[in-house]
Order: structure tokens, then C-alpha cells, then sequence
């Protein structure tokens, strides 16, 4: 084999997953294994998502939920980063709070639903509050963790050249904890993302691809849920996209030094 | 060549050191003269990192006295070299604004930042791209970006903590070439703390020799051999003379 033909293959590696489901999904349909009515063939489903998106059915929910998790994601930032960075930079100010830290971001977020419905009601600003305070956590630990566990040497090479606390939490602690903000915030978008699905889905609402995949199930309408679900999907997976490459960019030191 | 003697430059009074209730030093003195290499040799966990942690003020002392030609410490300007340049630069900043980094702090006119820069890039031959961050370099390149960034801000004193531990063998020749010469043209006072004698005498015009805990001087060994000297000076015989005399005091220090 020649070394083109090597590149090739290579390149071609990260499809033989898809086209291999697609092959499932169609053999499990040709074998009878499933029921149509649970199962749409996988052509009918791309063709019904292309229409939904040709006609521009699916934007108003899809809109919906993308804007519900900005804003989530944003209100998430604004805490947890700051609130991050101070209390990393105490340990004994982290510790007297790492217990509810810690114990709030094990307590799946989905629980604290109907809370959050007693205290909000059955409004936008629910969704968006309890997928916030999911994100919220796991972007202030990180960002916590972050200036814990910046290089000592490092603060104390700048020490020695005279620089000034304030300028040595900003100019070091503050960048040394970057790579690890961005862990945060990637964990925190997908949560908020997750988040905003079921809130769609169980808090009323008028639009939002959770409202859409649960209504689209209680018609039967199967070619709408899976579209639903795959769009979902896509719109998860091109926000971890998205923010591997602002890290990148960004932190473009993280795991190298 | 002067021949009066050295102007005492750091003075170092009834230092007093404790860890975990472990006397490291009590009472330490130790005075260090103007524009020397004084190398700091001794046996494993006597405290040749803490010493110099200590003058340089990284680490607390429990009692006892620093003072740089009279100053406090505050009002010194020092370097420090790391042994771990890796944890050291700042991996964010490309290799010459890791050097510019401290003196962009102090307020100086970017003008005046580049100048010092190309001083720097002169004296140690840098043929390198400084546009690179420090994670794109080799170890000996990142070791002398943090030796040019400690001299940038043209420190009285030079604290080095095994600069050359994790460099090969090439590395560890340029390196102690370019700080003898830093130390020739610019007179900054230098404390070096190394595990290889070689390295301790070759740079040193006083050689000092600990005794294990709690620690102190074992002895204190003038090397006056003219500078700079050559890579083949290692094996001129007064070179060879002193390494063997700093490795008897070594030996019998272990026996102890």
C-alpha cells in the first residue's frame, strides 16, 4: 500500500462509525427486528429532517432552545467564573463551601425541577434558571480548581521579579487557571444544554426541540421525534465544537506546558 | 584588578530555620562578596534550595537577618533561575515577551523594552525564533529565555537553583559560558546551587561546602582561576586541585 492510498483510509476512518449505524439502522428494519411505526427508515428521516429545515419548521424551536441555553450558559459565566477564581484563591474560603460545592453538583439538576417550578412558575425564565444553576457549579469548580492548582513555581518566579499581588493574580493565577476554565465552561454548556431539553420537555412550553420531541412522540408523529433527536444531537455536538476550537485558540497552551 | 578585598554584598546574620520541628539552620552566618560566583555544594536535604529560597525570599526564615548592601530585600532587585524552566516561563507569552515581562511591569517605554531585549539576544547568541512560545522550544532554549528574562531587569543578585539538571551535557557548556559572561560583563553577584560538583566549581570563585543537618559551613573554597574559563578547563590541574579538595570535605562530611 502506498502512502496515499494510507492517507486516505485514514481519512476515511471517522465515517466508517456513521455509515455503519446507518447500515444497522437499516438492517434492523429490513430484518423486521424492529416495527416500522417505532422505527422510520433512515432515508424517510433525513429527507423529513431536510424539510424541516427547507420550510424552516424546525428554526422557532430550535431557536427556542439555543437561546435558552445562551442565556443559561451566560448567567453561568457571569457567577461561576468570578466566584471561581475568588474562592480559588483562598483555600479556606473554597473548603468552607467545597461540601455544598460538591454535593450540589452530584444532585442531578432534573431533580430540582419542580422547585424551581414552585419558586419561578411555568415561565421561560424557570428554564433558564435551573439550567444556569446546573452550569453554574460545574464552571465555578473548575475555575476554582483552576487557580488551585496553578504552578507554584511559576507565582513565585514573579515574586521574585517584584511584580505586585494584583498584578501576579492577574497576570499568572488568573492564566494559569484558563485551561481549566474552559473545562468548566465546555461541561457547563453541554449541561445547560441537557438541562433546557428536559425543562422544555416537562415545564409547558410553546417551543424548544424538548417540547418538540415530546410532542412529536404524544401524536406518534415518528419522523418528527428522531428528526428532533438528531437535530438535538448536532446542536450538542456543534457547540463542543465550537468551543474546542475557542479553546484552542485561546488556551493554546493547555496540555503542552 | 583591584586588589582590595571584595565588598561584602549580601550578609547573612543568625539565620534560623525550622521544619516540622527539624532545626535545618541555627544561627547561619555567611557573607557573600561584590560580582562573585559563590556555588553552594553540599549533601542531599541539607538545605542548599532553602538557603538560597531563603535570601531570595521565597521561603520564611524563623529569625535572623538578609541584608543586600545594607537593604532590605524589598528594595533589592533580584533574579532567580529555576531548576524547572518548564513551570517557570509563562506559557502563554511568547518567548520575548516572557523576557520583556518584567520590565513592562515596571513601567518602562516599549522603546526602551526592545533595547534591553536585543542586549540580551546579543549577549547569549539567541539564533532561535523568540516568537515561539516556550512549550515550542528545547530545554536548553526555555532555560536561557528564563535566564534572559531574571537578567532583564539587570538584578543585583542572581539566585540559581540547579539551572542545569535537566539539561544535556552541550546545553549545561553554553549555559555556564553565558552566565560567566554575564557575570564578567555585568558584575551581577551570583548564587548558584548545584548536585554536580563539576558544575559548582567550574563557575565559582567561592565554593561553598555544608555539612548535613542542622546545617552549616563545612568550609569555604576560594577559586581563583582566571576568567573566563575555557570548557578544557575542567581538566587544568588547579581545576582538578579544587574539585578533589571540595570532594574530601564532601566525603568526610558523609561519613559523619
Amino acid at each position: 500500500m502506498n502512502l496515499k492510498h494510507r492517507e486516505r483510509l485514514v481519512m476515511a476512518l471517522p465515517f466508517i462509525g456513521p455509515v455503519l449505524l446507518y447500515l444497522l439502522w437499516s438492517l434492523a428494519l429490513s430484518a423486521k427486528w424492529v416495527s416500522p411505526t417505532l422505527l422510520p427508515a433512515p432515508n424517510a428521516t433525513f429527507e423529513y429532517m431536510g424539510h424541516l429545515f427547507i420550510t424552516g419548521a424546525i428554526f422557532k424551536d430550535l431557536w427556542a432552545t439555543v437561546l435558552r441555553t445562551f442565556y443559561a450558559f451566560l448567567i453561568a459565566c457571569v457567577i461561576g467564573v468570578p466566584l471561581g477564581v475568588i474562592l480559588g484563591s483562598s483555600v479556606p474560603a473554597y473548603r468552607s463551601v467545597e461540601f455544598l460545592i460538591d454535593f450540589f453538583r452530584s444532585t442531578p439538576s432534573s431533580a430540582l425541577i419542580p422547585l424551581f417550578m414552585l419558586i419561578f412558575g411555568i415561565t421561560d425564565l424557570n428554564k433558564i434558571a435551573i439550567a444556569a444553576f446546573a452550569a453554574v457549579l460545574v464552571i465555578l469548580f473548575n475555575s476554582a480548581y483552576g487557580v488551585m492548582n496553578a504552578k507554584k513555581t511559576r507565582v513565585m518566579a514573579a515574586k521574585t521579579m517584584g511584580i505586585s499581588n494584583f498584578h501576579i493574580f492577574k497576570d499568572v493565577l488568573l492564566m494559569e487557571s484558563l485551561p481549566q476554565t474552559f473545562v468548566g465552561l465546555r461541561t457547563g454548556v453541554s449541561l445547560a444544554l441537557v438541562i433546557v431539553i428536559v425543562a422544555e420537555m416537562f415545564i409547558g412550553s410553546e417551543a424548544g426541540l424538548g417540547h418538540r420531541i415530546i410532542d412529536a412522540q404524544q401524536v406518534f408523529n415518528i419522523k418528527d421525534m428522531y428528526s428532533s433527536i438528531l437535530i438535538t444531537g448536532a446542536l450538542g455536538y456543534a457547540l463542543n465544537l465550537i468551543f474546542m476550537a475557542i479553546e484552542s485558540k485561546l488556551v493554546h497552551w493547555s496540555g503542552k506546558a | 584588578m583591584s586588589t582590595n578585598p571584595p565588598r561584602t554584598h549580601v550578609t547573612i546574620r543568625n539565620l534560623s530555620k525550622e521544619f516540622g520541628g527539624v532545626t535545618l539552620y541555627k544561627d547561619f552566618n555567611f557573607e557573600i562578596p561584590y560580582g562573585k560566583i559563590v556555588s553552594i555544594f553540599g549533601p542531599n536535604g541539607c538545605g542548599k534550595s532553602t538557603l538560597i529560597n531563603m535570601i531570595a525570599g521565597l521561603i520564611p526564615y524563623d529569625s535572623g537577618q538578609v541584608l543586600f548592601d545594607g537593604k532590605d530585600l524589598k528594595d533589592t532587585k533580584i533574579g532567580y533561575v529555576f531548576q524547572n524552566y518548564r513551570d517557570a516561563l509563562f506559557p502563554w507569552m511568547s518567548s520575548r515577551d516572557n523576557i520583556a515581562y518584567p520590565l513592562r511591569r515596571t513601567g518602562m517605554s516599549e522603546e526602551k523594552v526592545s533595547t534591553r531585549v536585543e542586549e540580551l539576544v546579543k549577549l547569549f547568541e539567541i539564533r532561535f525564533n523568540l516568537d515561539l512560545y516556550p512549550y515550542e522550544l528545547s530545554g536548553g532554549q526555555q532555560q536561557t529565555i528564563s535566564i534572559m528574562r531574571a537578567l532583564a531587569p539587570k538584578p543585583e543578585i542572581l539566585f540559581l537553583d540547579e539551572p542545569f539538571s535537566a539539561l544535556d551535557f552541550e546545553m549545561t557548556l553554553f549555559i555556564r559560558e553565558k552566565l560567566q559572561e554575564a557575570n564578567i560583563t555585568t558584575g551581577t553577584t551570583m548564587m548558584i546551587v548545584s548536585h554536580d560538583l563539576e558544575d559548582a566549581v567550574f563557575l565559582a570563585d567561592e565554593i561553598l561546602l555544608l555539612t548535613r543537618r542542622p546545617t552549616s559551613i563545612a568550609s569555604l573554597l576560594h577559586f581563583d582561576m582566571p576568567k573566563p574559563r575555557l570548557p578544557e578547563a575542567i581538566s587544568h590541574p588547579e581545576f582538578i586541585e579544587i574539585k578533589s579538595k571540595a570532594l574530601e570535605i564532601f566525603q568526610a562530611e558523609m561519613r559523619k
